[in-house]
Order: C-alpha cells, then structure tokens, then sequence
C-alpha cells in the first residue's frame, strides 16, 4: 500500500495477443487518498493535490490538498450532525466509539504499514497502533460517565430544583498534532465526539496517509456521516480559516507554533470560539488522555425550576 | 369619618361580549405615601484614593473624577484615575501578596479571612445597600433584598471551598494561576466585586479589581471592609478608573488571568489583546435572552417572571428575558396582564422603598435605550409604556414593551440593556425553539409550560448557560452561571466557578 | 341569576395551572411595599370598614352577639368619627338577633349557612338552612363548597349545588367558602374558584376560621387573578373575603396592597373586599389611634368584644 507512486511493469503481447506479464509479479492496487466530509470520500474540491515525503525522500502519495471550500463544506456536514450526534444516547456513542476500536484493531497491519512508511520503526508503530485503539476504548468508557463526574445538583437557597451538567459544545475544528500522526489525531478526537461534539480535523501535513485510512475505520462503524471529517492539506494554508469561521464553537491547535497561537487566539475573538492549544501534551504519557479533556469542549448547562413545599414544608401552602 | 369613596358601583358595560372594553383601574384613590431610605445610615467620603497593598494610595497619575447619582445628577464623590504606573504598583502589590503570603497561607485560615469579609459586609448591609443605590440608581428595595445580601452569601460560599479543593476536580490537584486582574461593571457593582474577588482569593490568587467607572463606591466600601477584616495587604487591590485603566490591566505582563464582565465588544477586544500571552480568561458578557410562554404555562406566573425578567434592575442585566415568545393562542391574555401588571410598576426616587425601577445607570445609557425605542416604532412594532409619572431630574425609562415584532427586527436581535421588552409570536415547539436559539448570543433562557416532558426538552435544546423553568432572574451562589456562544466563557458560582481560577496539576 | 347555561362553561378540570412557589414570590413582594403616614391611616380606616366581625361558636348566646353588634357600631368611642366594619357574621340562630341590634347602622348581616363547617349535609338540609338565614333577615350568606365531592371530581355537584344555594338566597348575597386549607394546591384552590364564580358566587371566600391553614396570601392572591380573569371574561365583578388567621393590621394592609395592585380602584370598598375576622379590629384600631397620636398602644384600652 502506498509503497510508490508509479510501479513499474513491463508489457509484452503474447501469441494470442492478450497482454500478460513478463513476470508472475501482480500488479499492485493502489490507494487513492482522499478526503473524508459528511461520511463520503470525495476528492478535493479545488483539484490540487501535495506529495508528502518520507525522511528518505521517498513520496508518499498523491495527497488531496484541502481548500477552504473543503473546509466550509466540512464545516456544513458537521453542522448538520450536531443535533443528531449529541442528541444520541451517551450510550449509544459509547458503543460507536468501542466499534471504532474493533475497526482499528481488524486493521491494524495497514496502519503499522503506514506508520512504517513515514518514518516509525516497527516496534514504535505497533505501540503507537495499539495506545490509539486503547484510547478509543478509553473514552468509549468515558461517554456515559463523564457527565456524572462534571455534573452537580446545587443546593440553592431558594425554593428551587436547580442542577448544572456538561453539554457539547457544537462543532469544533481541529489541527492535529503534526508528529503521533495516528495516536496524536485519535487522542484529540476521541474527547471531542465522546462529548456530542462534531469535528472537522486537519491531519498531519507531512504523515496523512494512516489518518486518510483512520477516516475509512470511521466509516465502517456506524459512525454517522458528517460527526468526523477529515481533510488533509497544509496548515500555513488553512489554519485561519479554521479559527475564523463563525459557525465553528471551539478550535484545538496541538502546535507549539507561537505566531500562529497569537493568530489563532486572536481570531477566536471574532465570534468567542473556544480555543485550546494542545501543544505539551506528551500522547504516549498518562496525561495524553483524561476527561478533562472531554470537558474543555463541553458547556455547564444550569437549570432551575421551583419546587413545592420546600420553604413551608409541614405548614401546607 | 368615613372612607366611603363616590363612585359607580354598578358593572361595566360590555359591548357584544367584546372583554377588550373592560379595563382595571390603577390609578387608585388609596395610594402609597413616599417612603424613602434615609441615606444617613450611609457615609460618602468626599474624595477616594486607590486601595493597595492594604492602604489608601493617592495616585500617581495625580488625577480624580467624579461619580454621580443618576436620579439626582449631583455629584456623590470622586475617586481616583488609576494610571498605568498605578496598575503596575498594584499588579506588583499582588504578586508579592501572592508570591510571599498568600499561596504559601494555610487554606483554612484563608478560608476564615473570606467568612469574615462575608459577616463584615452582613453587619454593613443597609450603609452597602444606600450606597449602591445612590450611586448606580437601582431601587433601594433591590439592592437591600437581592444584591448586598448575595453579595455576602457568595463570600460565604466560596469561604467554605478554600481547604476542600482537593473534593472539586477529581484526581487532579488544582493550583492557583496567580494574579488576577478583574474588571466589573455597573449594574451589579458590588455583588460582581463579591462574584469575582470571592472564588479568586478562596482558590489562593491575588486580585486587582477595577470597577466600572460610573459606580466605584459600593467597591471602595468593600475595600474599606476588607482592610478592616485584616486580610493580608496586597491579597485585594482595588483600583477605580475608565476603560484606560482596564486596558492597562487586561496588558500588564504581571497578570496571569482576567475576568472580564461587561460587553461582547469589549470582551472580544480583551480575547485579542491577551493572544500570545499565557493569561487565562473568563469572560461574562452580553444576552438576549428568549423566555417562552407556552399556552399550557401557568399564566400568572409566567407574567410575573416575565416583568421581574426585563424590569428587574432597570432591564440592565445581561441575562434579561429581552425576547418573550408567547403561544398565540395565549398572546392577546398574556400582552393584556403584562399591561396590568405594568401599571403597578412604580418609577422613580430609587431610594424610595416602593420604587421598582430606579433611575437608569447614566446618560449615554439612557441614549442608549432611547435610540432603540426609535429604532422599534420605525421598524414598524408597536410599542406601549406604562403610563406612571416620571421624576424631573435624572435619567428615566418607563417600562416598555413593543407588540407586532419581527424575529429580524433589531430589537429583537440586539440587546439594549434597559427596560424594554419584545414580544413576538409562536405556534409550534420546534419552531420556538429555532427563534429562541437564532441569536448570536447564548447566556439565558427561559420557558413556562405545565409539562414535565415538554420542560426538559425545552431546556435540552435552549442553547444557553443559564435556564430557568416556570421561573426567571434567580441567582444563586452555588449555582454556576455563565453563557454560550458571544455571551462569553467560563462559569462564575458554584463548583463550576472555581475551575475559572486554577490550573489542573496531574497527581 | 340562575346559572349560566352549561355550554358555556369551561372545562374546569382544565382551568389554569398555577404554580405555587410563583405565587409564593409574588406574595411575598407585595410584603415589601412600605406604607407610612397618611397612607397607613387610610389603609387601616379601610380595613376597619372591610371586616365581617365574626364571632362563630358552639357557645354563641343572644349576649354575646348582642355585645359583638355593638362593638361593630362603636369600635372605639374615645375617637367618634371611625367608620363601622362592614357586617356582623353569626350562626343562622343568631341572624335575628343580630340584625335587631345594627338596626339603621348600614351594617349588614353575614350569616353562615350549608352546614357550616363541614357542609357534610343533603341538599335540602342546605337549602333550608340557607332559606332559614335569609328569612331571619341575612343580607348575606356565607355557604361552604362539599370539598368531598370537590376531591371526588365531582364538579358538576360542586356547581349545581352553589347554584341552588344562590338561588335559595333571593336577595342576599352569597359568599362561597372554599376552605382552602382542605383543598391541598393552588391549582384546586384556582379550579374552586373558577366553579364558583360561574355557578353564581357574589363573592368567594378563602376558609371557614375552623380549618388551618386558613386565609393566606398567596391562597388569595390565587383567588383574587381568578376574580381578574372572570371579570375581563364575563365583565362581573366577583367580591373576595380572606377570612381565618388575618389578626393584625401590617398583615391586613399588605392584602389590601395586594388588592389594589391585582384588581385595582373597583375593589377597595366593602362592597368587593372583605376580611372575615374577630381579633383583627381591635389591632386596626390600635394601631389607628397610634397613628393619630404618636403613642404606642395598649390593650387595656380597647374593648374587647
């Protein structure tokens, strides 16, 4: 998979004129990388493409390079699964979640092979495969518990019934961490649709191939189209748009780059998005996963209503 | 003597059956005497200096203005024009506190310096509640039955949390960030000062805390309790000014995190001039809340919560139910009892115990108002004020409410901060709840129906940090409020509130 | 009148919810009107001419009503000039009595009837108790609603049997007890309300005085939007009487704040509003004469009939 970008094979005509191989070696299927957005898998809009390249320079694949059209468009399919998404039973997400765990694990070769492919030893990729289906599984558990956790009913001093819980947030864009191509984009994601969030996730620039293929683990687990959209392209590139969209609630950078947080952080403003800048978090470690981070992307909800009887219990009304 | 009264005991006439001819009488022969607070329960230096580091600090920018009485417009005092050399001497006054007192304190002992800051404003609650009256313009009735005593309330609260942090974020250990740099408005002057210093100081940061520039005073009382309650010089610095003085705060590099109420324009100027720095932020800003009447509701209820929901504190709350949607088989009874109700609403002396609405906060927000009252008779709304009488001087606004209006009106959209509600229309659930949330801001909401299932889907969907069913306005100190969306972020009160003002450390 | 023709009577299993702690709120904030000055004076002269003096016992003599009737004409003759009460309520046994000794002072005679107070009686015994009072000369009866048949849902009883009850009364005007404090919510308070009004209630009244809770303020605050909503849909003005544990004057004051900002001009008059209570005049007058003096009062120099 992905190995090169142009196999070479040599044609002969045999006696009876059908082509055949000169040797027994088939020819390999190639993968076409393409984007993910509202559950299908359509090119770019605007055509282009980019050509990523291992340490050892050697090309990756013919890489859609997303446009801000891709993105709005993602933005749109997010938009339209919110309610669907977050409405769902914590439950219901819980088991997607734990689907998608059982999708990477039945894949796994392919993304050790990816991850090989850009630069990880065997070894690392494996451990890296594994931490990011263990992560799934992390927060598949995480999806009916949190908001007992983050939740709390509020003893008022009033005549009052009044409880405050954690409520998705809405559509939240993303940029991956660059390096943990796998781990770095399952880790981030993962807390933000535990939630009821949608997403729209930039991937790696430089190591897209395994996060193309995460998008394809999405798509057979029931997850529903247009909760994770995942483009590929160049942050220089799509960075502000992803902070300056006002139909965007929350945007995560995992980037340590400190001219692009001041822009990012300075965009959010336009209309007040939630902005995290995820750029020390080791995905290896213990802290790479926690329900806090389900909880930055959520909101505290209060609500009251008056009870009966509480003031004057005993004395009727 | 007699009280026999000379009139027609005889029924109202009706024409056809038509109800709309029958009108309650308001205006009643019995009616109440004035009966004002006495402010001599109160004093009001003529002249007030920064408070820093524990002591009264002329400032460095040499400079005062004055702070006016808005039913009155004479002048109450003058406080000081905190500079930027004034805001670095109390940013460096609470990093020493912090660095060398405060962090290194006890957690229980801080605890019991909040409790008595919480008693102390309780013993001086009526001299706290002339004062906030005088100089913001609320009714005296308000600021003695809800702000002065939720005010101590929330000291209270978040006393008791200072040696209990380790129950509030499981399994992580939660640390101060440091100082705090809070800026407050003016029509909750001394209940926002408790809503900001209260959880800041408790969770072990240091505070400077700038007050609105119209109404300082409540806040330099606060500062006089808190000298006198012995916490230690420098933990809370109060300093007085105009938006200067906040922006030399919001930029001081000393500062490790701002709490910002007021406007969403501001708010959003605070976002990008913090970018690139490693200041936290929380930001309470602006609403337009929808309250939602259903024709199952109960109706006087609903009335009710709908006049405490916009005339409350002059409409000058950011969470004011500013948009009623009511069913519109219910529109016609619930406009008519709005109306009666109105008509009981008394305007004027703020220091009068029977006022409801006081005097609106100052000049340029009455121009405010007045600019949007156009602004809804040229759209074409109809508007209706209730028809009480009006003091000479001061600033002024007669509870209003506009009819026919359109969810593209811009009163409808926008918030005007006074008393003046929109009413429109509605038939089905799905599509209030689309109007209700068709706004850019997300703080507040309310809904009023009799039915269990109906609340909570309400309530589900209604995108805003606060709701409030079959009730509206309540506040608490241990209920967390806060908005959506550019309402702003963050949550003040309650648990939730304290996450404002730590940084979570793995254990 | 007879009763309105049954089409046009609402669902009253259906009147409006209401929700307590609400009314709670509201009732409460009525408390905080301050009233000083002549506006206290005022307010206590008006009370004073409200009450339905009452006295409503197993051991009621001729004497005792004798004296009570007396007292409603003389509050307090150390300050001639005072306005009466607005009528003496007694037993049907005591309604000659008592209308004998009021002759020619304008105060009218309430008289308890329907089995008063558990109203655990057939409907003739009540028709004839009520016929009874009016013949001694009651210019006003004051029946008790069957709360049992009110709790079986048996509306319709409820309604037909005010209605018969009016209808016996002729002349006098009917005051129709719910006794509230055995009604159990506000809801059923408003639905009684709403019944009685429509069967042909002159005025509806909170409790018998047997019964605690008795009046209260959000229980009349409730009835008193009933009597809001009846008046701007049939445009009758319905009386309300708040009767039972309404004993001091600051407390009779903040219902008649309440009174005039739920119902307005119209309903400040003994005509609309009265307060059914025995201790209470006393208090008012008290306070009345402290008020003109600037002295603090005693007991001692109030009689106490």
């Amino acid at each position: 998979m992905g190995k090169t970008l142009v196999n070479k094979s040599s044609l002969t005509i045999s006696e009876n004129g059908l082509e055949k191989p000169t040797s027994s070696k088939r020819l390999e299927v190639l993968k076409t990388y393409k984007i993910y957005i509202g559950g299908q898998f359509p090119r770019t809009e605007s055509g282009r493409y980019y050509v990523p390249t291992n340490e050892a320079g050697k090309k990756l694949a013919n890489v859609c390079l997303s446009s801000r059209k891709d993105f709005r468009n993602a933005v749109v399919a997010a938009r339209g699964a919110v309610s669907g998404w977050s409405g769902r039973a914590a439950f219901n997400r819980s088991q997607i979640l734990y689907r998608m765990a059982e999708m990477l694990e039945g894949r796994k070769a392919q993304f050790i092979d990816e991850l090989i492919e850009q630069d990880n030893t065997k070894a690392k990729a494996e451990k890296e495969v594994n931490l990011a289906i263990d992560r799934l599984i992390y927060y598949a558990g995480w999806c009916d518990k949190f908001q007992q956790i983050f939740s709390s009913v509020n003893p008022v001093a009033s005549s009052h019934f009044n409880f405050s819980v954690p409520e998705a947030t809405g559509v939240v864009s993303i940029i991956a961490p660059q390096g943990d191509s796998l781990l770095g984009l399952v880790s981030v994601m993962a807390p933000v649709i535990a939630g009821g969030n949608t997403c729209v996730i930039l991937a790696s620039e430089t190591k897209p191939l395994c996060s193309v293929t995460f998008s394809e683990v999405l798509h057979s687990s029931d997850l529903p189209g247009g909760v994770v959209n995942i483009l590929t392209g160049k942050i220089q590139e799509l960075a502000s748009w992803f902070v300056d969209h006002m139909d965007v609630n929350a945007t995560i950078y995992c980037e340590k780059d400190s001219n692009t947080q001041k822009s990012m952080r300075e965009k959010s403003a336009l209309n007040l998005k939630r902005i995290f800048f995820y750029d020390k978090v080791n995905w290896y470690s213990a802290a790479g996963q926690s329900p806090y981070f389900i909880l930055d992307t959520q909101e505290i909800k209060t609500t009251w209503h008056p009870v009966e009887n509480i003031a004057s219990a005993g004395a009727g009304y | 003597m007699s009280v026999t009264k000379k009139k027609s005991r005889t029924n109202p006439k009706r024409e056809n059956g038509k109800s709309n001819t029958i009108k309650l009488k308001f205006d009643t022969s019995w009616s109440y005497a004035p009966a004002p607070e006495s402010k001599s329960a109160a004093s009001i230096k003529p002249q007030y200096d920064l408070f820093i580091n524990g002591e009264w600090q002329k400032p460095l920018s040499k400079k005062y203005f004055e702070t006016f009485n808005p039913a009155t417009e004479e002048k109450l005092s003058e406080v000081a024009d905190a500079g930027s050399a004034d805001v670095d001497k109390a940013v460096k006054a609470a990093r020493n506190a912090y660095d060398n007192v405060w962090k290194k304190m006890v957690p229980k002992e801080r605890a019991k310096y909040i409790f008595r800051i919480a008693r102390m404003i309780q013993e001086r609650a009526r001299e706290l509640a002339i004062i906030e009256t005088l100089d913001g313009g609320k009714p005296i009735r308000e600021s003695r039955d809800f702000d002065v005593p939720t005010a101590a309330n929330h000291f209270f609260y978040y006393a008791g949390w200072a040696d209990k942090l380790e129950y509030a974020f499981p399994n992580r250990k939660a640390v101060p960030l440091g100082v705090a740099g809070q800026i407050i408005p003016w029509n909750f002057p001394l209940l926002m000062a408790a809503w900001k210093i209260a959880p800041a100081i408790a969770t072990g940061n240091t505070v400077v805390l700038k007050t609105a520039e119209s109404t300082p005073l409540t806040a330099l009382k606060l500062a006089e309790i808190i000298e006198e309650s012995g916490l230690p010089p420098g933990v809370v610095n109060i300093i007085t000014g105009a938006g200067e003085t906040g922006a030399a705060l919001v930029n001081h590099p000393g500062v490790d995190k701002i709490a910002f109420t007021g406007s969403t324009d501001v708010g959003k100027i605070i976002q990008r001039a913090i970018a690139g720095t490693h200041k936290k932020a929380t930001l309470e800003l602006g609403g337009k809340a929808a309250n939602i009447i259903f024709d199952d509701a109960p109706i006087d209820q609903a009335v009710e919560g709908v006049i405490n929901g916009i005339y409350f504190n002059q409409g000058h709350v950011c969470c004011a139910g500013s948009r009623l949607y009511v069913q519109e088989s219910i529109a016609k009874e619930v406009i008519r009892k709005l109306k009666d109700r109105m008509s009981s609403l008394i305007v004027g002396d703020p220091m009068d115990k029977n006022t409801d609405i006081g005097a609106i906060n100052s000049r340029s927000q009455l121009e405010t108002i007045q600019k949007y009252l156009k602004i809804g008779r040229e759209e074409g709304a109809e508007m209706y004020e209730s028809g009480c009488p009006l003091p000479g001087k001061g600033y002024w606004c007669r509870p209003t409410l506009f009819t026919n209006v359109a969810q593209s009106n811009r009163i409808a959209q926008e918030e005007i901060f006074g008393p003046v509600l929109s009413v429109l229309t509605f038939r089905t659930d799905d599509e209030v709840i689309e109007k209700a949330n068709n706004s850019p801001y997300g703080l507040s909401a309310g809904v009023w129906t009799d039915k269990g299932s109906k609340i909570f889907n309400m309530t589900r969907r209604m995108r805003a940090g606060v709701i409030w069913a079959n009730t509206f306005n309540k506040f608490d100190p241990s209920s967390p409020f806060g908005g959506y969306k550019e309402s702003g972020f963050g949550r003040e009160g309650g648990l939730h509130g304290l996450a404002a003002y730590v940084t979570l450390e793995n254990v | 009148m007879g009763a309105p023709s049954s089409t046009l009577l609402p669902q009253f299993s259906l009147t409006p919810r209401i929700d307590q702690v609400g009314v709670e709120e509201r009732a409460a904030r009525f408390t905080t009107r301050s009233i000083k000055k002549e506006a206290k004076l005022n307010g206590l002269l008006l009370v004073l001419n409200m009450i339905d003096l009452t006295t409503l016992e197993g051991k009621d003599t001729a004497g005792k009503v004798k004296q009570l009737c007396y007292k409603a004409m003389h509050p307090h003759d150390a300050y001639p000039g005072l306005p009466g009460v607005a009528a003496i309520c007694v037993y049907p046994s005591m309604v000659k009595v008592a209308k004998k000794a009021v002759d020619g002072s304008g105060i009218k005679i309430a008289s308890v009837a329907t089995a008063f107070p558990s109203g655990q009686a057939p409907r003739d015994v009540k028709i004839r108790d009520t016929k009874y009072a009016v013949n001694e000369g009651a210019d006003e009866v004051d029946m008790v609603i069957s709360r049992g048949k009110f709790h079986e849902g048996e509306y319709n009883y409820v309604f037909d049997e005010i209605a018969a009850i009016k209808e016996a009364c002729g002349e006098a005007r009917l005051k129709v007890i719910l006794e509230t404090g055995e009604l159990g919510t506000l809801d059923k308070v408003r639905r009684a309300s709403d019944i009685a009004m429509h069967a042909g209630a002159d005025f509806i009244k909170t409790s018998t005085g047997k019964i605690q809770p008795a009046a209260t303020m959000p229980v009349t605050l409730v009835m008193l939007e009933a009597i809001r909503d009846f008046y701007y849909k049939t445009g009758k003005m319905i009386g309300m009487k708040p009767a039972g544990g309404i004993s001091k004057s600051k407390l009779a004051v903040h219902y008649l704040v309440m009174v005039k900002e739920v119902l307005g001009e119209d309903w400040l008059t003994n005509q609309w509003f009265r307060f059914g209570a025995s201790s209470l005049a006393n208090d008012v007058l008290m306070q009345i004469v402290k008020e003109k003096t600037g002295v603090y009062q005693s007991a001692n120099y109030f009689s106490i009939d």
